[in-house]
C-alpha cells in the first residue's frame, strides 16, 4: 500500500526561475501597458496572457462588443466616520495612479466607465470598523473603477463584496501612504452566470503594509490581475487568495509583484479547491525583482486540492531576478488530490465520508481564512465552503 | 463479550488487469481479552487480512464471512466498521494535510463515542495519553502524519488505539521500522489497552521481537493466504529459531 503523496491531477504545473537581463514578465505581454483600449489588439486566444482563458465566455468584454447597459451593477459604499466617499467623473486626477492596464479588458474598463468611486482615509486615521463596498450585479453589462487611498499612517480594512449576476470589467486602485496599513478583501460570490474581469493595482508607500485577500467562489468566468508595486523602501505586501472552483467554472488569478524598490517584502499564498467536470483554475504568479531592488525578500506559493475527477489546474509560478543582492526569493506550487487513501484513513477512524471531506477542505483553507480578521466574513466564508461541499454531494 | 469471527475468508485484488487471490480461506476467532499474533513471511497475505477487515476498497471479498458479535462486518462501510468497534493500526499511516492531530482525534472520538467528549476531560485525556507515549504536546497541532518520522506515525496510531478503545484491535506491523526504545513505548501503550481486558488484539508481525513486550495467547503462522499452523506462545520461539522456511517451501508461490 503506497503512502499518499501529492500528484498532479490533469494539471500543467510549470515553474521557472529566470535570471534575465531584460524583463520577460513585461515582454511576454502582447502590448505595453496602456489606458487606451485601442492600444491593445483584440486577443485571439493564443497570446501568452490569454491562452488559458475561454474568450468566447467573456461575453464581448475583450472585443468591444459588450456595451454597458446602464443597470449593470449597483455599488453601495458603507464607511465609518472620517472616511470620504466620492463619486467622480473620468477627469479626476486621482484615477489611474496605482497602475496602468496590462490587457485589453482592463483597458476597456478604464476606457468605458462613466463614474468612478473614490474612498479616502485621511492620514493617521485608524479605523476600527471595515469599509464595506457592495457591488451587486443587476444582470447587465458594466464597467467600473474604484480607488482606495490611505494617507500616511492610516489603517483600514476594506471589503469589496461582489454578488448577483453581471458582466463586469472593473479595476481597483489602492494607494498606500507612508506607514499606512491596508487590508482589502475582494469576494467574488457571484451567481453562476456572472463574468468578472479586473485589474487590482496596489502602490505601497514607504514602510506601508498591504494585505490582500482575493476570495473567488462564484461566476461562470472570473479573471483577476492583482498587482503590486512599491514607492518607498520598507514596504510589505501579503497577497492571499482562496478559490473554490466548481463544475464548468473558470477562475483565473494572475499576480504580479514588482519589486522595483530596495528592501521590500512580499508573500503570496493562493489556495484553491476544485470539484466537478471542467472546473478550471488558473494561477499565474509573477514576481519580478528589478536590478535596483536589493534586499528584497519574497516568497510565493500556490496549492490546489482536487476533490474529484474532471477538474483542471494550471499553476505557473515565475520568478525573475535581476540582482543577486537579496534576502530571499522562492516559490512553490503543488496540486494534490484528496485521494482514496486519505478518505480510507479518516473513515477507518469512524468519520463518515462527508465529514471526512469537510475536515480536509476546511483544514486546507483554515490558515488563510483565520488571517482575514473580520469575524462575520470568516464565518460567512466557512459557511460558503461548507455549502460548496454539500453541493458536490447533491 | 465481543467476538470477531472470520470464516473461510477469500480476498482478491486487481493487479495488472488480472484478479489475484491473496487470501485463500482464513478461519480465525478473536475474543475480547485475547491476543493473537499472526506471523508470516512477506507476501503471505497478513496485511491483506488487516485491510480487508477494515474495508479498504482495494480488496474484494470473494467469499467467506466476518462477523463482530454476530453482525455482518462485510456489509458495513469503512466508518461503520470503526464505529462498531474495529480498529486498524496501519503499517503505513496516511498523511492528511491541513487537518491537525487534535482536530482529527476529537472528530474521530466524537464519531466513535456517538457524542462529542466533554472538552475539559478530553484535553486532559489526550494530554495524559500523549505523555505516556513520550509525545511532545506540540504534536497535537501538527497535521495528521505530515512529516512524521516512522516512530511518530506508530505512536500516533497507538494514541488513537488508547483513545478510541475498540473491541477488536488489528495492529498491522506496528513494530516495523521502530528502534528498541520506540518499540517499548509503543508496546506499553498496547499493553495498557489490553490490561483492561476489553479489547481483542490481532497482532500482525514479521518479527518475533515485539512478542517479548506483548505476550500473545495464541500464535498463528500465515503462509500463502491462510493460517498454516496455530499454537501457543512456544510457536513463536520455534519461528525465532527456524524462520519461515518450512512454511514457504511447502507449496507457497514465493
Amino acid at each position: 500500500m503506497a503512502e499518499a503523496q501529492n500528484i498532479p491531477v490533469g494539471s500543467a504545473t510549470a515553474g521557472s526561475i529566470a535570471v534575465a537581463a531584460e524583463s520577460t514578465v513585461a515582454t511576454r505581454m502582447s502590448a505595453p501597458p496602456s489606458f487606451d483600449v485601442g492600444d491593445f489588439p483584440v486577443p485571439h486566444g493564443r497570446e501568452e496572457e490569454w491562452r488559458f482563458t475561454p474568450l468566447e465566455r467573456l461575453r464581448g468584454l475583450h472585443d468591444g462588443t459588450a456595451t454597458a447597459t446602464g443597470e449593470g451593477v449597483k455599488v453601495d459604499v458603507q464607511a465609518p466616520e472620517g472616511v470620504t466617499v466620492e463619486t467622480v467623473g473620468r477627469d479626476d486626477a486621482r484615477l489611474g495612479k496605482a497602475g496602468t492596464p496590462v490587457d485589453r479588458v482592463a483597458a476597456q474598463a478604464y476606457s468605458s466607465f462613466e463614474k468612478a468611486s473614490v474612498v479616502t482615509v485621511p492620514k493617521e486615521a485608524v479605523l476600527t470598523e471595515p469599509i464595506r463596498i457592495a457591488v451587486h450585479g443587476e444582470g447587465g453589462v458594466a464597467y467600473g473603477h474604484q480607488v482606495i487611498e490611505l494617507g500616511a499612517f492610516a489603517e483600514a480594512v476594506v471589503v469589496i463584496d461582489h454578488t448577483g449576476d453581471a458582466v463586469l470589467a472593473a479595476n481597483v486602485d489602492c494607494i498606500l501612504g507612508d506607514g499606512a496599513k491596508l487590508t482589502v478583501v475582494s469576494i467574488q460570490d457571484w451567481d453562476d452566470k456572472a463574468v468578472h474581469v479586473g485589474q487590482h493595482n496596489a502602490l505601497i508607500g514607504r514602510d506601508a503594509t498591504f494585505k490582500s485577500f482575493v476570495v473567488t467562489f462564484g461566476g461562470d468566468l472570473v479573471r483577476l490581475h492583482p498587482r503590486v508595486a512599491y514607492t518607498g523602501t520598507g514596504g510589505e505586501a501579503e497577497l492571499f487568495g482562496l478559490y473554490f472552483t466548481d463544475a464548468g467554472q473558470h477562475q483565473e488569478h494572475r499576480l504580479l509583484v514588482d519589486h522595483n524598490v530596495p528592501h521590500c517584502k512580499s508573500n503570496v499564498v493562493y489556495k484553491g479547491a476544485l470539484q466537478g467536470d471542467d472546473a478550471h483554475a488558473v494561477w499565474i504568479g509573477d514576481v519580478l525583482i528589478e536590478a535596483q531592488a536589493e534586499g528584497t525578500d519574497t516568497y510565493e506559493m500556490n496549492r490546489n486540492l482536487v476533490l474529484t475527477d474532471g477538474a483542471r489546474v494550471d499553476s505557473v509560478p515565475n520568478l525573475e531576478i535581476e540582482t543577486g543582492e537579496i534576502v530571499g526569493a522562492g516559490h512553490a506550487s503543488a496540486t494534490g488530490r484528496f485521494d482514496d487513501e486519505q478518505l480510507f484513513y479518516l473513515m477507518a477512524r469512524g468519520i463518515p465520508e462527508q465529514e471526512a471531506r469537510r475536515l480536509v477542505v476546511l483544514g486546507f483553507f483554515a490558515e488563510l481564512v483565520q488571517q482575514i480578521g473580520v469575524a462575520d466574513l470568516q464565518e460567512r466564508l466557512i459557511a460558503k465552503i461548507e455549502e460548496e461541499l454539500e453541493a458536490a454531494v447533491a | 463479550m465481543a467476538t470477531l469471527e472470520i470464516r473461510d475468508l477469500h480476498v482478491t485484488v486487481e493487479a495488472d488487469n488480472a484478479t489475484k487471490e491473496i487470501l485463500k480461506g482464513v478461519d480465525l476467532t478473536v475474543k475480547q481479552g485475547e491476543t493473537h499474533a499472526i506471523m508470516g513471511p512477506n507476501g503471505s497475505g497478513k496485511s491483506t487480512l488487516a485491510y480487508a477487515l477494515a474495508g479498504h476498497p482495494k480488496y474484494t471479498v470473494s467469499s467467506g464471512t466476518v462477523t463482530l458479535d454476530g453482525e455482518d462486518v462485510l456489509e458495513m462501510s469503512v466508518d461503520e466498521r470503526a464505529r462498531a468497534g474495529l480498529f486498524l493500526a496501519m503499517q503505513y499511516p496516511v498523511e492528511v494535510p491541513g487537518v491537525s492531530v487534535s482536530n482529527f482525534l476529537r472528530t474521530s472520538a466524537t464519531a466513535i463515542r456517538g457524542e462529542a467528549p466533554k472538552l475539559r476531560h478530553w484535553v486532559k485525556e489526550v494530554k495524559e495519553t500523549m505523555e505516556r507515549l513520550n509525545m511532545d504536546p506540540a504534536f497535537a497541532e501538527r497535521n495528521v502524519n505530515e512529516g512524521f518520522s516512522g516512530g511518530e506515525k506508530k505512536r500516533h496510531e497507538i494514541l488513537q488505539l488508547e483513545l478510541l478503545k475498540p473491541k477488536i484491535a488489528v495492529l498491522d506491523e506496528t513494530d516495523s521500522g521502530l528502534d528498541v526504545d520506540a518499540l517499548r513505548v509503543v508496546s506499553e501503550g498496547v499493553n495498557r489497552v489490553r490490561e483492561n481486558g476489553q479489547v481483542g488484539t490481532l497482532l500482525i508481525t514479521h518479527y518475533t521481537r515485539i512478542l517479548r513486550y506483548i505476550k500473545p495467547d495464541q500464535v498463528h503462522v500465515f503462509a500463502d493466504g491462510r493460517i498454516a499452523e496455530s499454537g501457543g506462545p512456544e510457536l513463536a520461539d520455534k519461528l525465532e529459531n527456524e524462520g519461515y522456511e518450512a512454511y514457504v517451501k511447502g507449496g507457497a508461490s514465493a
